[in-house]
């Protein structure tokens, strides 16, 4: 008599597909998902301990390397957070420059996930190279400004870290003017491509209220049709006085996900040409204390990182450094969901989902 | 003096200008007497049937044949490497390899050099003769299947009269050797690879072998050379004659090559190298070297079976017929290359499905309609025309299919219009409330 009992299969922590290193322990039976445990932890830096014994400027490169994908981003959460703990105003320059740079990451970062996403579909690498094409420009733009491509270290507390040189504003100019016809390219090649319609349409549905309720946030909760967007709902940097739209999905699955970047990336232009309009003269620096000690008391600064909600809960003691600094990933809250979309679907469609709900392991770990 | 340096950006173009000229003027040269490369073997035969017996003269001169294609494979091997990942770099906005040989032309041979210093490691719960065995022998149908292919008008190595039938048996004989080397790795992700493959080449002999009938019926043969031989004489490619054919090969054997969009047996995102994930090393690269091996394969036998062979508008008079036929295999592969850097991959669902549901019966419909035309051809004396008008009627059937299979399917419900996200201002907008808004 034989007995039938499902297998275990490891994905990761090793394997092309897992965005990091990431381990999902999947029980299967024949091609089925039957359950599936994940285990993170595999690139933890205890990040959030070691904060608490560096004053607040020096925490900043932390940030960069949480979500090192969205370094800006990260840093400009952070660095709004314990400006609002310590009531420091940053220029008006400044504003407008994070406001730049920080969209500037959104495209990046969502060129990445998308490019991850359709080779996880199994494209061969070539749209990932593609939309790298772009991704590049604004990494030269990076490191023209402060000298780093990936891990910036750009916004401090109270500004900005430099000035953008002379050079930069034209090869900017260049690239919003080319961005919209290069996405329009990609969505030629891809958004009506039948294989790729075929394995991401009607997969990894998420609905609305389990959206919600899983406290989604970013293009995984607006590709299931909520409408949710931080800068549109709990405006900083002065978004709300920007003209742009939130785009939304119609039924929650992958590919709506991929469809909300892509559009993403096309109001994030609009943006940033708002900004260069708008850009003030004046500093891009205030200066604070070598230390800064703020009041003690507790805050909970949350910003829309190119992931979701990107949230930062800040202790002070009225010490030089953090009594306590946490972040909310978006990246780990999103991932919550993947075990119940999983579960009962085929492996490739699992991959595709994780895909699709874009992860930063770097930041689910911290 | 910079002015005269000027021309070093361009120095590879002209190195490229200068191998291709001096080729074309060595090619001119030669082309009359490496004309028909059977004429060596005969000699071969006829020198040694005055030394000794006719079966020594025999395998002598079939050994110089069986040599010279062993050693097309190699170069094969060798210059496919580099030609695919050179113009996948191209396909893909990157350099690719430059940097070894001009060109990075020795790339392949670093490479091979590279694997072969590598230590293989077997796994501790193998089981370690298949283990051995498969790779090796996954060499074997891989060569075998060579032997028939028509290289020109006196070159077939092994002119058999059941070619059709001996390629079908020997390219078999790849299921169970996958099977081992997935089963043997002991290896969940080797063990659902080669589950797949056994899966898909299982579905995919299905179409594969009645797009092959609908050829044989309507050539009356199944030798290769006869059939290229056909198509010469009635003035028409097979491909043209039976589009739907010629699809169905094309499409069921980049599933049984692993090629992509249908490589889902080593599908590098799902289940990371699929069969041979345990294996490193050489191993390793035999599976490589035998899965390009196979794609050059496919390239010859759509040659022969539906792009005439050998043959090219009277051009196969003036140079090396057997160059004319190289030169539409590896038109073929690019092909192969060129999906492979563009498609993303089908689920393995959607491919039996796409196997089952959709190629086999209309693949019966197909070969019922070829066998009717066949018929009408056999049973006329003007059969040329007559091939012309089904020819028409055959790709009008067949892009009538794909506009039916479409509509059937509702590929138009994805219109760019419907399938765009909707925009928040549209239901009202996001707008700051007053209880979310974070407090100090």
């Amino acid at each position: 008599m034989t007995v039938q009992e499902n297998y275990e299969l490891n994905i990761g922590p090793q394997h092309p597909s897992t965005h990091g290193v990431f381990r999902i322990k999947v029980s299967m039976n024949g091609e089925t998902i039957e359950d599936l445990d994940m285990i993170v932890g595999y690139l933890h830096r205890s990040m959030e301990k070691l904060s608490e014994e560096r004053t607040y400027t020096q925490n900043i490169p932390f940030t960069d390397r949480a979500d090192y994908l969205a370094a800006m981003s990260n840093n400009l959460g952070y660095c709004l957070a314990i400006e609002k703990l310590a009531n420091v105003i940053p220029p008006q320059r400044a504003t407008v420059l994070r406001v730049i740079f920080a969209e500037l990451q959104r495209i990046a970062s969502h060129a990445m996930a998308n490019g991850t996403l359709v080779s996880d579909a199994g494209a061969w690498q070539t749209p990932l190279l593609y939309m790298f094409r772009e991704r590049e420009k604004i990494l030269d733009l990076f490191e023209m400004t402060c000298g780093a491509r990936l891990t910036t270290n750009y916004m401090r507390i109270g500004g900005v870290a430099f000035e953008p040189p002379a050079e930069f504003y034209p090869l900017l100019n260049d690239l919003l003017g080319e961005l919209p016809d290069k996405i329009d390219e990609y969505m030629d090649l891809l958004s009506t491509n039948e294989i790729f319609i075929a394995r991401t349409k009607n997969v990894g549905i998420i609905n609305p209220k389990d959206a919600i309720n899983a406290s989604l946030s970013g293009p995984a909760l607006r590709g299931s049709g909520v409408p949710w967007d931080l800068r549109k709902a709990d405006p900083y940097c002065d978004y709300d006085n920007y003209d742009f739209d939130v785009p939304l999905g119609l039924i929650g699955d992958s590919y709506d996900r991929f469809m909300v970047r892509m559009f993403e990336v096309k109001e994030s232009v609009k943006i940033i040409k708002q900004a260069l309009n708008n850009l003030p003269l004046g500093m891009h620096k205030t200066q604070i204390p070598l230390a800064l000690r703020p009041e003690p008391g507790q805050l909970y600064f949350r910003t829309e990182g190119p992931r979701g909600e990107l949230g930062y809960f800040v202790v002070s003691d009225g010490g030089p450094a953090p009594y306590r600094l946490h972040i909310r990933p978006p990246s780990l809250i999103n991932l919550s969901l993947l075990k119940q979309l999983a579960i009962g679907s085929s492996l490739p469609d699992a991959i595709v989902t994780l895909g699709s709900i874009d992860i930063v392991v770097g930041e689910i770990d911290r | 003096m910079s002015l005269i340096f000027s021309f070093i950006p361009y120095i590879k173009r002209l190195i490229v200008l200068i191998l291709i000229l001096f080729g074309l003027a060595v090619g001119f040269i030669l082309s009359k007497a490496l004309f028909d490369l059977s004429i060596y073997s005969n000699a071969v035969f006829d020198f040694m049937i005055d030394k000794s017996s006719y079966n020594v003269a025999y395998f002598s001169s079939s050994l110089i044949g069986a040599l010279g294609i062993i050693s097309f494979i190699g170069l094969v091997l060798l210059v496919g490497s580099w030609v695919e990942r050179r113009m996948i770099a191209k396909f893909q906005i990157r350099v690719g390899p430059n940097r070894v040989g001009i060109f990075g032309l020795l790339q392949p041979i670093a490479d091979a050099i590279k694997l072969m210093q590598k230590e293989v490691l077997v796994p501790a719960v193998a089981d370690k003769l298949l283990f051995f065995i498969a790779p090796v022998a996954i060499f074997i149908p891989a060569i075998l299947a060579w032997a028939p292919i028509p290289w020109g008008p006196n070159m077939t190595y092994l002119n058999i009269n059941i070619g059709i039938l001996y390629i079908f048996a020997v390219s078999s004989l790849t299921v169970p050797i996958i099977f081992f080397a997935g089963w043997s790795s002991m290896n969940h992700y080797a063990l659902l690879g080669s589950m797949r493959t056994v899966a898909m080449m299982v579905s995919y002999e299905i179409p594969i072998s009645l797009s092959l009938l609908s050829v044989v019926i309507i050539t009356g043969t199944l030798n290769l050379t006869e059939i290229v031989l056909w198509q010469s004489s009635n003035s028409i490619w097979l491909g043209l004659l039976i589009p739907f054919s010629l699809f169905t090969f094309f499409f069921s054997s980049t599933a049984e090559i692993n090629r992509t969009p249908n490589d889902i047996a080593e599908a590098e995102s799902e289940i990371v190298a699929g069969y041979h994930i345990e294996y490193s090393g050489m191993k390793a690269g035999l599976f490589m070297a035998v899965e390009l091996g196979n794609a050059v394969l496919l390239g010859a036998l759509v040659t022969s079976l539906f792009l005439n062979g050998w043959f090219l508008f009277g051009l196969e008079n003036y140079i090396p017929p057997y160059i004319i036929f190289i030169a539409k295999t590896v038109a073929i592969y690019i092909v192969l290359i060129w999906l492979r850097a563009t498609l993303p991959r089908f689920r393995l669902d959607q491919l039996m499905n796409f196997a089952w549901k959709m190629l086999i019966p209309v693949s019966i419909i197909n070969f019922f309609m070829i066998a009717i035309e066949t018929t009408i051809i056999t049973n006329l004396d003007s059969s040329k025309y007559i091939i012309y008008l089904f020819a028409i009627i055959n790709i009008a059937v067949f892009v009538g299919l794909i506009i039916l299979w479409s509509k059937i399917f509702k590929i138009d419900k994805f219109s760019p219009e419907k399938i765009a996200p909707i925009f928040a201002q549209k239901i009202g907008g996001i707008k700051a409330m007053e209880g979310t808004k974070s407090v100090d």
